[in-house]
């Protein structure tokens, strides 16, 4: 005999539910099992597409910070790259290898998070991993502090290059973390991917198909764990990507555990390229012009990014004056979202979470 | 075998747990910032601000609050403005560092330090009379004039407005005044290395 109850709608939020913003889920559960999964989102917009049109092209960098804020750096430098098309500038050698290590540190700082938090949400044994991993986080936060004077909201891209070369004492504090960073990923996946718990809780579980992956316009790891090579920094390079050596590391299963599996691939195929970008670096220049103010011809650019959420583009449209005069951000956290309810429905909650945390968006680009 | 992938795990929480703590005690220890850390308490030298204003037209939040008086000296002639009002709202600073980015004279620096709780956000508008007391610690953020000279913003000597600068500044009135009274002219204003912003090559 069955028992008949009544779906029962729970509202999760806005709070942190998995650390990622403030986001609200509403839920619709018969017992415990999910039948309907709603995202409502807007909590922190702060209108950053309209802020970016009245105001300098440079003086945008510094909104671009805090739409990704656990990735500040590849904001900025997709940011500047759709400007530099706008503008029409070549940057020097030194300025794109420098934005190239700076923004593969940034990757390893953002999927370190996403799989420090995966064991956070799992329940379990939550927080050992997670300090595990803000430890060396930590490390390349202080790295980032030698660049440019700040952790989060670096500003470090300029138009035309980075604001300035690296300090002396950046080589070798860079040096010591790329040492350590190796064994320190061993760990972390002994400790996480090897346990037979976590495999048991999250293989199989909110499987996304790559076909309707595809369709729905998933990118970065998540369309990755779904076994679709997919990678901006292979199929349109830009700054130097084109000159490093590294492979775009896919799941079988499109579920839960190959999400994660595949952000920690990607922390050593990160590590694969600095290494390759420390040998590479000459001296030189490392930006293309000291200017400030810029006018671009009218036109339009778009230049898409693979940021460690996903493609992340800014569609600039010019007509001339200083400010651009329409910004669009391709934030891959919001349409990564899109499959939302497909990825819940069915599971129970203790999996929504979990599922929600795979997605690893950020709520600063998601509501913009 | 099943368990055995735990047992890995329990070897790595093992590891850690004799490893050496990585945290300090704050208050009581503190960490050391990077010298090009962009801190609060913003350094500016009145004697090398002409009150040209860039810096208020590139703060992206408009913060900066400059009122001069023309008739402070003759512009023409590398004179500056007398600057009545120089108010940054640290309230709403973002830190960005754009406005040092502009400044031309290297007047404007960041600070070196992050405490800066006040009770009242009236309290956080600092005003010209607050930045010609502070003690001159400036970061080395976008200035790699002080780079160069090893200047180091957490216990170092604090840096005169005579050294704050990328170039000699030999042309500024104010040493001008000073050297014509032991002979030597100054070199002509704005020598090739000299003032526009930038200077980001490094
Ligand atoms: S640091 Fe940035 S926000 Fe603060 S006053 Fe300078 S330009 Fe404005
Ligand atoms: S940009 Fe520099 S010189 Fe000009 S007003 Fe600001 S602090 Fe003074």
């Amino acid at each position: 005999m069955t028992l008949r109850t009544e779906p029962v709608v729970v509202s999760i939020g806005p709070h942190h539910p998995s650390t990622h913003g403030v986001f609200r889920m509403r839920l619709t559960f018969d017992g415990e099992n999910i039948v309907d999964a709603e995202p409502v989102i807007g909590y922190l917009h702060r209108g950053t597409e309209k802020l970016a049109e009245e105001r300098q092209y440079t003086q945008v960098i510094t909104l671009t910070d805090r739409l990704d804020y656990v990735s500040s750096m590849t904001s900025n430098q997709a940011f500047v790259l759709s400007c530099e098309k706008l503008i029409g500038l070549d940057v020097p050698d030194r300025g794109m290898y420098l934005r190239v290590i700076a923004s593969e540190l940034q990757r390893i700082v953002s999927h370190l998070i996403g799989v420090g938090f995966f064991l956070q949400e799992l329940g379990g044994f939550g927080g050992t991993a997670l300090m595990y991993a803000f430890r060396e986080r930590e490390r390349i936060l202080d790295l980032f502090e030698m660049l440019c004077g700040a952790r989060i909201t670096v500003s470090y891209a300029r138009i035309g290059g980075v604001f300035a070369d690296a300090p002396a004492d950046f080589w070798p504090a860079l040096r010591r973390v790329l040492d350590d960073l190796p064994g320190y990923t061993d760990e972390l996946e002994a400790l996480v991917f090897e346990s037979e718990i976590v495999q048991a809780r999250t293989k199989g579980v909110s499987v996304i198909d790559p076909v309707l992956a595809v369709n729905a316009s998933l990118t970065g790891p998540v369309l990755r764990g779904s076994g679709v090579a997919w990678d901006w920094r292979k199929a349109a390079p830009y700054d130097v990507y084109d000159r490093v050596d590294f492979d775009v590391p896919v799941g079988e299963n499109g579920d839960n555990y190959d999400r994660f599996w595949v952000r920690i691939q990607e922390v050593r195929q990160s590590l694969r390229i600095v290494e390759q970008c420390v040998v590479q670096i000459e001296p030189g220049p490392v930006r293309a012009t000291d200017a400030m103010l810029f006018r671009p011809p009218p036109g339009e650019a778009y230049v898409p990014t693979e940021s460690p959420k996903g493609e992340l583009g800014f569609y600039l449209v010019s007509d001339g004056s200083i400010a651009p005069y329409r910004c669009h951000v391709r934030a891959p956290s919001f349409i990564n979202l899109s499959l939302f309810k497909e990825m819940l429905v069915g599971w129970k909650l203790a999996d929504a979470i979990v599922s929600l945390g795979s997605l690893d968006f950020n709520m600063g680009e998601v509501d913009r | 075998m099943y368990g055995l992938g735990i047992l890995k795990g329990f070897r790595v929480t093992l590891k850690n747990f004799i490893r050496k703590p990585f945290t300090v005690q704050y208050p009581e220890e503190r960490l050391k910032q990077a010298p090009r850390f962009r801190g609060q308490e913003f350094v500016w030298y009145e004697e090398r601000c002409t009150g040209c204003a860039s810096c208020a037209k590139y703060c992206p939040l408009g913060i900066i609050r400059i009122v001069t008086d023309p008739d402070g000296g003759d512009e023409q002639e590398g004179g500056s403005y007398k600057i009545d009002v120089f108010d940054i709202d640290q309230g709403r600073c973002m830190y960005c560092g754009l406005c040092v980015e502009a400044c031309p004279y290297d007047a404007l620096h960041m600070g070196s330090t992050f405490e800066g709780a006040q009770a009242t956000r009236a309290d956080l508008v600092i005003t010209m009379e607050v930045l010609k007391e502070r003690p001159k610690h400036p970061s080395t953020w976008f200035r790699p004039q002080l780079e160069q000279a090893g200047v180091d913003p957490f216990g170092g000597a604090p840096v005169e407005w005579e050294d704050a600068g990328r170039e000699a500044f030999a042309w500024h009135p104010k040493r001008l005044q000073a050297e014509s009274k032991s002979g030597p002219e100054g070199s002509p204003p704005a020598s090739a290395e000299g003032s526009p912003p930038g200077g980001g090559g490094g």
